[in-house]
């Protein structure tokens, strides 16, 4: 039997009345995201912000194979270290970005005197201005001796304030070369 | 896409029965915010942003040392900072966690008409689901905490979504982790409304808070983010709690008895034009036009 336009046309809107009424072929189940950091590498660190010396697990993605980079996907608190015990700070639970943001500075900058913008210089002329600058301030406020008369040997013109974010090493070879100018003024998140 | 071991309860706008609506083979999960020890510190927030991967935006300065002044559809987690006068006339600080509350009985599923766009989990985690929502809006007005917000861009509605991910993999939420002065606690509800119970009558008897209490409303069928608060008598001061909290009347009946009227009219029309035909057949051209 041939169907007739007119048969066609019935069976049709009978057949989307009947599904109207409630025949649902998609299965009832809702979906939640992947966990992301199941195929991380976890690393443990140190928080570097403050003295307080969090432990934190930084979360690697990425094999670590020869051809990819892996990358930073996730920093939160070590569970098992005593003294946050798994948890951070607000700073702390930002630390992905401290490695990275893209607004990171990656050249030296400058402010000049009297200048009210930062601009950005290469790294051979920031080496050339520091050199100077220390090798002059040093020779204008060197002081051998005190009022009394005892050797010093400081440099009271100059201060040496250290980022957070340095390494140890960093740390340390700043200490040895400001001592060996006479620095007193020194700070630095060695001290942890 | 994992769904993990979450189980699905409700689902908003759904046609026929929800497997495993009724049910409850899933202890219900709860996260206790005990108000009297947050020193406002926002780590919850950045663990938030960060967890989540949400793009930061622009905050607002309000004379106060809040983020910005309500949550926002990248920003779900959100301090509330509140200056209340003691009743000697000094300052205190109300500060309150400010992240969706996860009803039993959530508004926001009950306003959503799109299948499968919001759907509560048996451990009484509501999640939305950006891939079904339509971008209607309904929620919002389902929702009496004020949680769903709207991305312009993609037009899709965001809210916190309890970390599901790392919960369902046996995780507390990323705010809960982080939290360095342990004012934020996650296990099932009984165990939360125990320490919760625990602490609100620790306050009342040693701090001098007379009125401290647990924030747990009825009105939606109690909720999976309690708080205890120093003062219960007045939930308002902190950013606008509400204090008896419901689903407004208008969607419970827009969803329910006027959708059942809406859907008898529409079969009944097509029932009475069927009819129609089959009694006076179709209609004729007549020959002298």
């Amino acid at each position: 039997m041939t169907p007739t336009r007119r048969s066609f046309l019935k069976a049709g809107t009978g057949g989307a009345i009947v599904s109207l009424l409630g025949f649902d072929l998609r299965s009832a189940y809702a979906q939640s995201r992947d966990l992301k950091i199941s195929r991380t590498t976890e690393t443990r660190s140190t928080c570097p912000y403050c003295s307080v010396s969090c432990g934190v697990i930084i979360h690697t993605l990425g094999d670590k194979a020869k051809n990819v980079t892996a990358q930073v996907v996730h920093v939160e608190g070590d569970p098992d270290h005593p003294i946050n015990r798994g948890t951070l700070c607000p700073k702390g639970s930002s630390l992905q970005q401290d490695i990275v943001n893209p607004r990171r500075l990656l050249k030296p900058q400058v402010r000049r005197p009297g200048s009210d913008h930062w601009e950005d210089i290469s790294w051979e002329m920031a080496f050339d201005e520091i050199a100077h600058k220390v090798k002059k301030t040093r020779d204008d406020t060197f002081i051998e001796t005190d009022d009394k008369g005892r050797t010093v040997n400081r440099c009271e013109g100059i201060a040496w304030n250290g980022g957070c974010t340095d390494t140890n090493e960093f740390n340390y070879l700043v200490v040895k070369t400001m001592r060996s100018l006479g620095v007193c003024y020194l700070e630095n998140q060695a001290r942890v | 896409m994992s769904s993990g071991n979450l189980r699905v309860q409700k689902i908003s706008g759904h046609a026929g029965p929800v497997a495993g609506e009724g049910t409850q083979r899933q202890e219900q999960v709860c996260k206790l915010i005990d108000t009297t020890t947050c020193i406002g510190c926002k780590a919850c927030e950045v663990a938030c942003m960060e967890w989540n991967d949400l793009p930061f935006g622009e905050t607002v300065f309000d004379n106060t040392y809040q983020t910005m002044p309500e949550t926002r559809w990248n920003y779900w987690n959100l301090i509330k900072f509140n200056e209340h006068p003691r009743e000697d006339g000094s300052m205190q600080w109300l500060m309150r966690k400010d992240q969706c509350m996860h009803c039993a009985d959530p508004g926001c599923l009950a306003a959503c008409p799109a299948d499968n766009a919001i759907v509560q989990y048996q451990n009484g985690i509501v999640d939305f689901q950006q891939e079904y929502c339509i971008g209607c809006q309904y929620c919002v007005t389902g929702c009496p905490f004020n949680i769903p917000k709207f991305n312009p861009q993609t037009k899709k509605m965001f809210k916190c979504t309890l970390c599901t991910d790392r919960v369902s993999q046996g995780l507390e939420p990323a705010c809960i982790k982080a939290c360095p002065t342990g004012c934020l606690h996650f296990g099932t509800k009984d165990d939360m409304k125990e320490l919760a119970g625990a602490r609100a009558q620790q306050l009342r008897e040693h701090s001098g808070y007379a009125n401290a209490g647990v924030y747990d409303p009825v009105g939606v069928g109690g909720t999976s983010v309690i708080y205890v608060l120093h003062d219960i008598t007045n939930p308002e001061a902190y950013g606008g709690l509400p204090s008896d909290p419901r689903v407004p009347w208008a969607v419970r009946i827009w969803k329910q008895p006027l959708k059942w009227l809406g859907n008898l009219a529409m079969i009944g029309g097509l029932i009475g034009v069927t009819m129609h035909y089959l009694r006076f057949g179709p209609k004729k051209v007549k020959d002298d036009e």
